[in-house]
């Protein structure tokens, strides 16, 4: 845990679709990179943003690898779990639930909100920022704001006439009010519409407190980093962020929508953090991104196919900057199935969040003890 | 008044044995006859209609494409429940993928799960015997629960379990001997895989059985010894009093009123003793054929008085919004965004959250998925370029050239439903109705503000607690 005094954050970035971890953290001076394997994406070893004198960026990631010079990006390496079914909708469940072996009904970050507000008293200890709640958000009974648009988050936002909607709104909140007391189902139907729409006042209220001198970019990333920061320097008691960005399935094509993701959402995460430091409010923030799997050592000509191990980062001041376990064996014969062996578990990733930074117990959410990078600092 | 209570019980009856009715249809069946209408629903003739799946892959051939994405097959679904006549074969369906809940999250092969999906349409109202084999000979299913992987010398238990636990029993109706037993039962049900025509596609999966994979030596379950297959042990299953019930519990639970959640069946005792007995009879005496068993609850005192007595799945709210507002008829451009929208509330058709199928009832809300139930509707019901919120419009303005506060509430409450409120409810709506005075409607201009507040009314009520009842 460390000194801070107000309650620590996380901000998971989810990269769907499965992100080439071979072209993002580039082992530059490692020859099997430059063998004909990879011909048709590898990066020219003068275009590599290097970190260190063994690994690089991807020559889109500038804002990055500024970030990790100044000491407050975490790269961990070679993250997966034995036998990867590679399969992005499987795959992606196992990230979302913990279990790689059975289909698991309960999200881990839903039960972090759980463990955060066993009694649910605040409504938007955990949000969403998206269309659908991903799974790892899902937990029987744990509530979550969902937010597609914060501009047009709440209810009847379609009513575009603010005083006619007031006063629908208020007639919404006596009929929930008078449900309580009628019987057990309806109660409760009556308490999550009052906290729909609390939540959506509280997010609405931040919102209108907001103003910043960072420029955001337009695109999707950029307006869900804008929304997390809108909301969290609102100070509103959220705990928990969860939004993503894609598709980062590069079968075809892949150095032109590689490029621009990648450009998208190290700008993005850039001007998130800028955002952040101008209100005062990232010294408590850790931003946390995966991908379901990483991608095929060869190419297929013009993209990758599924593979197995990725890269985790983590990002924020209170990070331990650098490096952190193996990057993977990148000689033909080390490689599982085409791909890079996974070395670490992604369980144990998430304990080192849930134990070093929010300082819960990870053994019920990751249902056991997995090994821990030390990525948060001491 | 008579009139009100005959509508009400058949948009009860239309809501449970399909996805609602428009006031038309409503009456329509109501002037045809209760019983007559449940004959037709449990045994529609060849001249009812299903959705037209030709149509649909002519205009919106995605929606026959598969593989990873579950999403196509959700839309073309959809399709099929805002389109079919045939309502109680396509609610059966629902039902089925329920109980059977198989997930694209790891069948990876969506076009698998669209195949078991017709397969429901086509059998769901059949024989349960008949359907129990097909699902272990359905080859997204054998994926799902690894019948590929139940080896003669490696047995997998995954399928023998869920046999017992989710499809037939329930817990506490075996032993984990009879798990083993019924696995090994099982060994060499497997799929044969054709390689796809085109990089990236699925291979096409078609049912086998390898008896060099099968377990024939002697097996005892539930107190039976012999050389069984699989077949056998289906049978032995029927056998027992405990799958009669079980399976009559879980249409309980989806046509009539909801029951706890399924782990939960070995504790809690069902909510109505006396119907389960009443249908298990019923299920074993026709030989487990479900038409009859159906029929005997659409018929039924118990329910005829279970109205509003289940939450609706996001299923429900959706295609029944669909329904009544006359939206997405045919094979309508924005279908593929429409069939995420029960995902958006917490249903992804093709990918329930595991083998257990979804928890239903009160479970299905939480402050996300009301946002979504409600803002989905309210914006359906009040919009005005909908045919069926126009009809509503019309019927509300019929006779006379104005309306009351008060009527206008009654009317509203009694067109989108008909719908129970409680006093409390009705002030609420009352009261928003008296804030903006008295309506009339006598020209162009004052209609077209009556259109305005009657959707608005509506929106008022698809907001309501009552509302999220079906």
């Amino acid at each position: 845990m460390t000194s801070i005094e107000t309650p620590p954050v996380v901000v998971v970035l989810q990269l769907t679709g499965g992100n080439d971890y071979f072209n993002s953290v580039i082992p530059y001076t490692d020859s099997n990179y430059y063998d004909n394997r990879r011909s048709a994406l590898q990066i020219a070893q003068d275009d590599v943003l290097r970190l260190d004198d063994k690994l690089g960026l991807h020559p889109t990631m500038g804002p990055l690898q500024e970030i990790y010079q100044q000491g407050d990006m975490a790269i961990i390496h070679g993250v997966g779990y034995q036998n990867s079914p590679r399969s992005h909708f499987r795959s992606m469940d196992i990230w979302h639930t913990c279990e790689p072996d059975i289909v698991g009904t309960e999200g881990w970050v839903g039960r972090i909100i759980r463990d955060l507000d066993p009694r649910g008293e605040n409504p938007v200890t955990g949000v969403n920022i998206g269309q659908a709640l991903p799974r790892a958000l899902v937990v029987p009974g744990v509530s979550v704001a969902s937010v597609a648009d914060l501009s047009t988050y709440g209810l009847l936002t379609n009513i575009e006439e603010e005083a006619r909607r007031t006063k629908i709104l208020e007639r919404f909140s006596n009929m929930y009010g008078q449900a309580i007391g009628t019987g057990a189902v309806k109660e409760y139907l009556g308490r999550t519409g009052l906290d729909a729409m609390k939540g959506a006042d509280i997010l609405k209220e931040g919102l209108s407190r907001y103003s910043s001198s960072i420029e955001y970019a337009s695109d999707a990333i950029a307006k869900s980093l804008r929304d997390v920061a809108m909301i969290h320097t609102a100070d509103v008691g959220t705990r928990v962020f969860y939004t993503q960005h894609g598709s980062f399935d590069t079968h075809a094509s892949q150095p032109a929508v590689f490029d621009k993701l990648w450009t998208e959402v190290s700008n993005a995460i850039s001007d998130f953090w800028a955002d952040l430091r101008e209100h005062d409010a990232d010294d408590n923030v850790l931003m946390f991104l995966f991908s379901e799997f990483g991608r095929r050592v060869r190419d297929n000509g013009s993209g990758t196919d599924h593979g197995a191990a990725g890269a985790c980062f983590a990002i924020g001041p209170s990070v331990a900057g650098g490096m952190h376990s193996e990057y993977p064996q990148t000689r033909s014969e080390a490689l599982e199935q085409g791909d890079l062996a996974p070395n670490l578990d992604f369980r144990g990733v998430y304990s080192t969040i849930l134990e070093d930074w929010l300082g819960l117990d990870a053994v019920p959410i990751v249902n056991g003890h997995f090994e821990k990078p030390g990525f948060v600092a001491a | 008044m008579e009139r009100h209570e005959d509508i009400a019980l058949m948009a009860h009856l239309m809501r449970r044995a399909g996805f609602g009715a428009d006031r038309d249809e409503l009456e329509r069946l109501v002037d045809q006859g209760y019983e007559e209408t449940v004959e037709q629903l449990v045994n529609p003739t060849d001249d009812i209609p299903p959705a037209d799946d030709l149509l649909l892959y002519r205009y919106i051939p995605a929606t026959e494409t598969g593989g990873p994405n579950p999403m196509p097959g959700a839309a073309n679904w959809l399709y099929n429940m805002v389109n079919t006549h045939r309502h109680l074969e396509e609610k059966t369906t629902l039902f089925w993928h329920q109980v059977f809940a198989t997930g694209n999250s790891k069948v990876d092969n969506d076009n698998h799960l669209t195949a078991q999906v017709q397969m429901f349409r086509k059998h769901g109202m059949g024989n349960y015997r008949d359907l129990l084999i097909r699902v272990a000979q359905n080859p997204a299913m054998i994926f799902w629960l690894d019948n590929n992987e139940n080896h003669k010398r490696a047995p997998n238990e995954n399928w023998g379990r869920e046999l017992l636990e989710l499809f037939s029993l329930g817990v506490g109706n075996y032993t984990e001997e009879d798990v083993f037993e019924c696995a090994r039962a099982f060994t060499g049900w497997t799929i044969n895989a054709k390689i796809p025509r085109q990089p990236y596609h699925r291979f096409s999966w078609s049912y086998t059985f390898r008896p060099e994979e099968h377990d024939f030596g002697q097996k005892t379950f539930l107190g039976h010894t012999g050389n069984f297959d699989g077949e056998d042990i289906i049978d032995i299953i029927l056998q027992q009093p405990a799958c009669a019930r079980f399976v009559t519990r879980h249409l309980y639970n989806f046509f009539v009123a909801d029951e706890a959640q399924v782990p939960a069946w070995d504790i809690e005792p069902p909510r109505d003793p006396d119907a389960i007995d009443y249908l298990s009879k019923i299920f074993v005496d026709s030989g487990f054929e479900l038409k009859p068993v159906l029929k005997a609850i659409f018929l039924s005192d118990f329910f005829k008085e279970a109205m509003y007595q289940k939450v609706k799945s996001p299923a429900e709210v959706v295609v029944g919004t669909l329904r009544l507002t006359g939206d997405m008829k045919g094979p309508d451009k924005r279908l593929m965004e429409m069939g995420q929208q029960t995902n958006y509330m917490g249903q992804s058709l093709h990918d329930p959250p595991s083998v257990e199928g979804w928890q239903t009832g009160r479970d299905w809300i939480n402050s996300g998925s009301v946002v979504k139930r409600i803002n989905f509707v309210a914006d359906h019901v009040s919009n005005p370029d909908l045919p069926g919120v126009q009809s509503i419009v019309r019927r509300v303005a019929k006779n006379g050239a104005q309306i009351t506060p008060d009527a206008l509430v009654d009317r509203c409450v009694e067109l989108i439903g008909p719908l129970e409120i409680s006093d409390d409810t009705r002030g609420e709506l009352l009261a928003h109705a008296e804030d903006e005075g008295p309506i009339s409607y006598a020209t162009d201009v004052e209609y077209a503000e009556l259109s305005r507040r009657v959707g608005d009314m509506l929106a008022l009520i698809a907001a309501t607690v009552e509302y999220q009842f079906g």
